[in-house]
């Protein structure tokens, strides 16, 4: 089998630094935050209030966080079910920081749920009409499979290499034994996991747009339409692969690397057709609900919806059009970084600039303690991915060629 | 590659497709239920006969062991000088609107949960706390519900309400038809103690034939609408009006069931887990073929 230069390996870096620093302290107010939230309530650290139940925490700590994490599947799609393997050095990024996103999704629910130590009820609990209750489901069991498709990484990582301190060292050779019977199950079952996280993700991120629908009247014209789920996943597959780019260019200039330019540019090229679609459904449902008239006012809700549209769709559609964007990493950053802004963009505004309730009496802004506990989740996602790809082997090191076995392929189909 | 492997591989994407439509059949046997009797027992609010002596408020927070004050403290009037709702320290409130048709008298309109015929709480509600009574009340199971507030953002009336600033046990809050005395044959609180009887406690299927009968007699006194017999797919409280609902801040709601839309969808992508299943057969062979085609290159390669 040809590996290519695919070669994942524990970055060489320390882990910090004066941007490290800050994060740390951003991520240190966010939790101060969340212990008023647990001591005191919802009521004493948010602006939510009967009329408005959800605010930035559902909007993007949890909507927003299970787009964004979009890469994990697409590229788990692109990589593994086609098969081309020329994308396998961006699979691992892909599919940590889906993991992480998830599991900073999970805990944006749990602290915005009132009554969180019942968190588990949805499991037991059924209620199959219910738009939530498929997503909450659907996001469980697929954290889960990408727990289990990060594990390989863990047993590459740790088998031969098991070094327990002190009295622990005895259970260096069982804990050995246990990882090399891990690694052996799951790369012949890798790709029942796989196959699994697409279906799964296909699933609720459609299911999250249903979510608003039964809002009906109350969510502004311009968003409320019943192909939101189907908006919603063509946004998540459109987001997916800026994502990955986005966040690997942020990590090599951070961790002082080269660009992976020859993937990215080529996933690059994927993005426009992704985005032109979602573009054509979003404009078309525009006209045949005829809410283009609403367009012509001027309030919040008509600008938001342009700026979403311009800036987080066309602009970036027209770049990736560009050969001359596809290969340079400034531009092709910035292309990205739209697209990310875009969706997060439409995922605040649909849970929360559409959101207009018919007795408010003065309209949502978060507080400081929301946005605090947002961008301290954020921060905390950032030194988690910085931690792990410091001590695991998740980045890929171009150039480099050794016989690592790459891991997920259909090991069932052997030779 | 040999047959063998190839079989195994078909064998396994069979055995968790048969595991993923096990999984079907539960969900529909667990959803929350939501009983239409043709006899269930609705309330006839007539908003001209109402004075707003908010005793009803009184009588509520009375039978839901809420801090109820003294009634003779309900006289004050400072309260209908602005739009109440209700929350969690008052299930129902009554506000004051300017005069109606043919009326020097103010209208005052009594808010509290319409108990619809297809209420959006029962459909939205994440673990199936909420369920519609064979007698017309909607009621939830406080010990199932997590908090998640997503009835709040369902419901087209904008009636349940949360205790913000509790951090343990925050309750969600809304009437609940006085349940546990309507379920003993006993009146609801508000309708029993009114002193003019704007409110008329009966079979739903009777208020609306009263309600019909007093829009006949009195072609002047009301507009001709019975809010509640068909908003929202109808529900158990119906209200009778001598000025447009819309004036009296009613949402202006159409006559679809507000779960429809959403329910529709739901079951359409699921649909006994057909559309998942094949999605899966589906990536399952194309990962497949894709496999097959790389190997069958690199064996010609060699």
């Amino acid at each position: 089998m040809n590996h290519e230069s695919v070669n994942p390996v524990p970055i060489k870096h320390r882990f910090f630094t004066p941007g490290v620093i800050v994060l740390v302290i951003i991520a240190l107010n966010g939790l101060v935050f969340l212990m008023g939230r647990f001591f005191f309530g919802l009521g004493a650290v948010t602006n939510l209030n009967n009329q408005y139940p959800w605010g930035l925490w559902i909007g993007v700590d949890v909507a927003a966080g299970v787009a964004l994490a979009a890469g994990g599947f697409t590229t788990a799609a692109l990589g593994h079910v086609m098969h081309r393997e020329e994308y396998h050095a961006v699979i691992r990024p892909a599919l940590l920081t889906a993991m992480l996103g998830y599991t900073f999704v999970a805990f944006g629910v749990f602290v915005d749920i009132g009554r969180w130590y019942f968190i588990w009820h949805p499991l037991i609990m059924w209620n199959g009409n219910s738009a939530l209750f498929e997503v909450g489901i659907c996001v469980m069991i697929y954290m889960t499979v990408l727990y289990i498709e990060f594990l390989p990484i863990f047993t590459e990582r740790f088998i031969g290499k098991v070094n327990l301190p002190g009295l622990l060292s005895a259970l260096n050779k069982p804990a050995d034994k246990i990882l090399r019977f891990l690694d052996r199950g799951l790369s012949k079952t890798m790709f029942i996991f796989i196959i699994a996280g697409v279906v799964l993700s296909t699933l609720h991120q459609s299911s999250l747009g249903t979510l608003m629908v039964i809002a009906g009247p109350k969510m502004h014209p311009l968003w409320q339409t019943p192909v939101l789920p189907l908006l919603f996943l063509l946004s998540a597959v459109s987001v997916g692969f800026p994502m990955v780019i986005f966040e690997s260019l942020i990590a090599s200039r951070s961790l002082k690397l080269r660009p992976e330019m020859h993937v990215l540019s080529r996933l690059g090229s994927m993005i426009a057709p992704l985005l032109g679609i979602y573009l054509a459904f979003k404009i078309g449902d525009m006209v045949i609900r005829e809410t283009f008239v609403y367009l012509g006012e001027l309030n919040t809700a008509s600008v938001m919806f342009t700026i979403e549209i311009l800036f987080g769709v066309i602009i970036p559609l027209r770049m990736f059009l560009s050969p001359k964007v596809l290969k340079s990493p400034p531009l092709l950053f910035t292309a990205s970084a739209l697209v990310v802004f875009g969706v997060l963009l439409n995922r605040i505004n649909n849970f929360v600039v559409a959101y207009t309730p018919p007795y408010s009496a003065e309209s949502y802004f978060p507080s400081f303690g929301e946005i605090s506990v947002t961008v301290g989740f954020v921060a905390m996602l950032v030194l988690a991915y910085r931690f792990v790809v410091l001590n695991f082997p998740v980045i890929s090191l171009p150039g480099k060629q050794t016989a690592q076995p790459t891991k997920y392929s259909i090991r069932g189909v052997e030779k | 590659m040999s047959g063998k492997s190839r079989r195994d591989f078909l064998k396994k994407t069979a055995i968790i497709g048969a595991g993923v439509t096990g999984l079907s059949a539960s969900p529909a046997k667990a959803a929350p239920k939501n009983i239409l009797s043709a006899d269930r027992m609705g309330v006839l609010v007539d908003t001209t006969v109402c004075v707003g002596c908010r005793n009803c408020e009184w009588a509520c927070k009375d039978a839901h062991d809420l801090p109820a004050g003294e009634l003779f403290s309900y006289e004050d009037r400072k309260p209908m000088e602005f739009r109440r709702r209700p929350d969690h320290t008052a299930l129902t409130v009554v506000n004051e609107y300017s005069r109606g048709k043919n009326s020097n008298l103010p209208v005052d309109v009594k808010v509290q949960c319409m108990h619809c015929d297809q209420p959006a709480c029962v459909s939205a509600c994440i673990v199936g706390a909420f369920s519609k009574q064979e007698n017309g009340a909607v009621i939830w199971d406080t010990d199932m519900c997590i908090g998640c507030r997503y009835c709040l953002a369902a419901c087209p009336f904008q009636i349940p309400a949360f205790e913000y600033d509790k951090a343990l046990d925050p309750l969600i809050m809304k009437c609940d038809f006085c349940f546990d005395r309507t379920k003993n044959g006993k009146l609801p609180a508000c309708v029993a103690i009114c002193p003019v009887e704007a409110l008329t406690y009966g079979p739903r299927s009777e208020l609306i034939k009263v309600a019909r009968n007093r829009i006949k007699r009195n072609p002047d006194r009301y507009v001709d609408h019975i809010l509640g017999e068909h908003e929202v797919g109808g529900t158990s409280w119906l209200y009778l009006s001598s000025k447009e609902f819309k004036e009296l801040e009613f949402p202006d709601l159409g006559n679809n069931p507000a779960p429809g839309v959403s329910e529709s969808i739901q079951h359409g992508i699921f649909a006994y887990f057909v559309p998942p299943v094949s999605l899966y057969a589906l990536l399952g062979g194309i990962m497949w073929i894709a496999k097959r085609r790389k190997e069958l290159k690199e064996e010609e390669h060699v």
